[in-house]
């Protein structure tokens, strides 16, 4: 490699790669073999975390910058004046050994801009996934982008070769896409999407009758929503999301808060704050849909399309339900526990696990570390509920706001402040 | 009340389990190797590890356990906490005289002093796979210098043979001056002294292999241009990777 020029290749795209904000790398059953190098097996690992808090577990980069599009939300997009880049697939090879075999990294994320045609873009990328397989005998995890228009034999060959495949639907409905990228349609991220869930399906099936047979994208597939970019609501979010996870086995759906990058008109003006409130209220809705048994009817409706900011969407829906409560955590089901706020789902399965001994007071729930401050106006133990029978919803949200410190709470507060 | 004096390992902590019983010793307090000051007046036993001892109190523990319950009350052992011997007592003689499995009694305290135990180890254990940073020899050796919490190399080794099969690995607990070695086949024990001083260009020029300062300058190059300077978060980043470990994270060494 010649140094600095693959030192200012990195810098530039990595730097172009950051906006899209997966970096899982759990899930998939890519064992170590033949004594080769890597392990993908499992849980994922976050090597390190940057100052912005997020997580590093791949190397994340773009294997150019060059694009033929101009989204308007897109750092790279063809008429912005930035400096452009491209490795070659020896260098993303060497980057993605030397990383990894330092500990640095669990694995590759490989996306790219648009060069030349779609399926050119996509052979490069296939072929560097192929290459570390097959040459290198690497064995950790790979999530390449599947970039639409590709034809199907080339998607084939990346499921083969990659752990995880992403095609990003980027604006959450059609009108936000023909707004900013009026050359896209939705239609052509959602035929790669379909496609790609019928081959991982029909391989699963496959692998059941026949365990030799080869696996496919065994992390599954994911996209990415940009928020707060355009105008959609939270309910046409997560009903799209919804979509994706019901119609097209998504394994996740990530939702990016717009960081402001350009002078366009169309977009939040640079210097607009990033809606970090906003993007961890859709992640929080998208894990009770995920794992707590919630309808996103249930979270978010027409009469209420948008998440509170200032209060948890479970809490929003137990304080929208107070007549489902209190529940006696002796008693009640899984479900219904994982329902009440400040019970998260593991201390939900404690709880059924731990009143098999004994009946479960107050302070055993404190011990078991559950946020009792909160949960205590849900639950139906004789003696606290008795002073808090009688709260309404509205009583019981300022409690509860006023013993939470967030960080947020300047942004929220409805009092003048004095001094 | 009885000091049991034992050698610090699992086997010798398991012997003395079984000697608590066989002399019906009441009201014990473990030590380590020496018997600890503070107790001078009270009396001694010296436990030797005895390997068919440990081995009827491990199957007596392995019996009322599930697989998972008996590798967590294995991990709990490396968490280091001063008080761990005592802890892992109380959960044993609990489990032992209960008819059925208790694991999931997690309002009784034996229980739950043990699962906090089990999460230290295995936080740090996790913690370890993802901040174990390997520098590459001129003799191609991969070798890291780690200062965890808890004791928790016994606990890691096998994540690290497994990812790295084909490359030979050290991995050096500073705080504990010992290190698991793999030679391609098989991992080991080793004692040595490793220099303080390892961060040093001076020091790296000399051992390391001359990709090394560059890979770790593109690392650090990576690890700065993924960060988004707009949504800047430095508690989140503090919370993740807490100071202590950062003398041992080429990434947040400045660049030499």
């Amino acid at each position: 490699m010649v140094h600095e020029r693959v030192m200012e290749k990195l810098a530039i795209l990595a730097d172009a790669a950051k906006y899209d904000v997966s970096c899982s790398s759990s899930g998939s059953k890519r064992e170590n073999k033949d004594k080769g190098l890597g392990d993908a097996k499992g849980y994922g690992i976050c090597h390190a975390y940057t100052e912005d808090g997020r997580c590093v577990s791949l190397l994340k980069i773009l294997l150019t910058n060059h694009c033929i599009f101009d989204c308007a939300y897109c750092v790279s997009r063809k008429s912005n004046d930035i400096k452009r880049a491209a490795f070659t697939v020896q260098e993303v090879v060497d980057l993605t050994i030397g990383f990894y075999r330092r500990n640095y990294i669990e694995g590759l994320f490989l996306s790219s801009g648009i060069f030349d045609n779609p399926d050119y873009t996509m052979e490069r990328l296939v072929r560097i996934a192929k290459k570390l397989r097959l040459e290198e005998n690497f064995n950790g995890y790979i999530h390449l982008k599947a970039i639409p228009g590709a034809s199907d034999e080339l998607m084939k060959q990346a499921g083969i070769y990659a752990d995880r495949l992403s095609v990003n639907v980027e604006m959450p409905t059609e009108q936000s896409l023909k707004l900013l990228a009026p050359d896209k349609n939705h239609i052509d991220v959602i035929k790669p999407m379909e496609y790609l869930k019928n081959e991982i399906v029909g391989h699963k099936e496959e692998k059941k009758l026949n365990y030799k047979a080869p696996i496919f994208a065994p992390a599954g597939q994911s996209t990415q929503m940009v928020i707060g970019a355009t105008k959609e609501s939270d309910l046409e979010i997560l009903g799209m999301a919804d979509y994706f996870y019901e119609k097209m086995n998504m394994k996740r759906v990530y939702y990016s808060g717009y960081v402001p990058i350009s002078y366009d008109s169309r977009l939040p003006a640079i210097g607009t704050p990033v809606p970090i409130i906003r993007e961890n209220r859709l992640y929080q809705a998208d894990w009770l849909v995920r794992f707590y048994g919630f309808k996103v009817n249930e979270i978010v409706g027409l009469n209420q399309p948008n998440l509170d900011l200032d209060i948890d969407p479970k809490l929003g829906w137990a304080l929208r339900n107070l007549n489902q409560f209190p529940v006696d955590v002796n008693t009640a089901d899984l479900e219904l526990i994982k329902r009440i706020p400040g019970i998260g789902y593991l201390s939900a399965k404690k709880i059924v696990a731990a009143r098999q001994f004994k009946k479960l007071f107050p302070d055993d729930l404190k011990k078991l570390g559950i946020a009792y401050t909160r949960a205590k106006y849900f639950l139906a133990f004789a003696t606290p509920f008795q002073l808090q029978r009688d709260l309404t919803s509205i009583q019981i949200k300022d409690q509860i706001l006023n013993l939470q410190k967030s960080k947020y709470k300047n942004d929220f507060s409805n009092q003048l402040a004095l001094f | 009340m009885i000091q049991v004096i034992y050698d610090g390992t699992f086997e010798g902590w398991l012997t003395a389990v079984f000697e608590i019983y066989e002399y019906k010793f009441e009201d014990v307090v473990f030590a380590k190797n020496e018997a600890s000051a503070t107790l001078l007046f009270s009396t001694h036993h010296h436990v030797m590890t005895d390997e068919e001892k440990a081995n009827r109190v491990l199957s007596g523990i392995k019996k009322r356990l599930s697989a998972g319950g008996f590798s967590d009350f294995y991990k709990a052992f490396f968490s280091d906490l001063d008080e761990i011997e005592q802890i892992m007592f109380q959960f044993t003689k609990y489990a032992l005289a209960s008819p059925k499995n208790i694991e999931g009694d997690f309002s009784n305290s034996a229980v739950w002093d043990l699962r906090k135990a089990t999460r230290l180890t295995r936080r740090e254990a996790h913690r370890m796979e993802a901040f174990v940073r390997f520098k590459l020899t001129k003799d191609k050796l991969y070798y890291a210098i780690v200062e965890p919490d808890c004791n928790v190399l016994p606990v890691i080794e096998n994540h690290f043979k497994k990812r790295y099969a084909d490359q030979r690995w050290l991995i050096y607990d500073a705080k504990r001056k010992y290190g698991i070695y793999y030679d391609l086949e098989n991992v080991s024990t080793i004692e040595l002294q490793f220099n303080a001083n390892s961060n040093s260009s001076k020091f790296l020029a000399e051992i390391c292999d001359e990709q090394e300062e560059f890979y770790q300058n593109l690392w650090r190059c990576f690890f700065k241009s993924v960060n988004i300077e707009s949504r800047k978060n430095m508690k989140l980043h503090m919370q993740h990777m807490p100071k202590r470990y950062w003398k041992n994270l080429t990434e947040k060494i400045p660049q030499i």
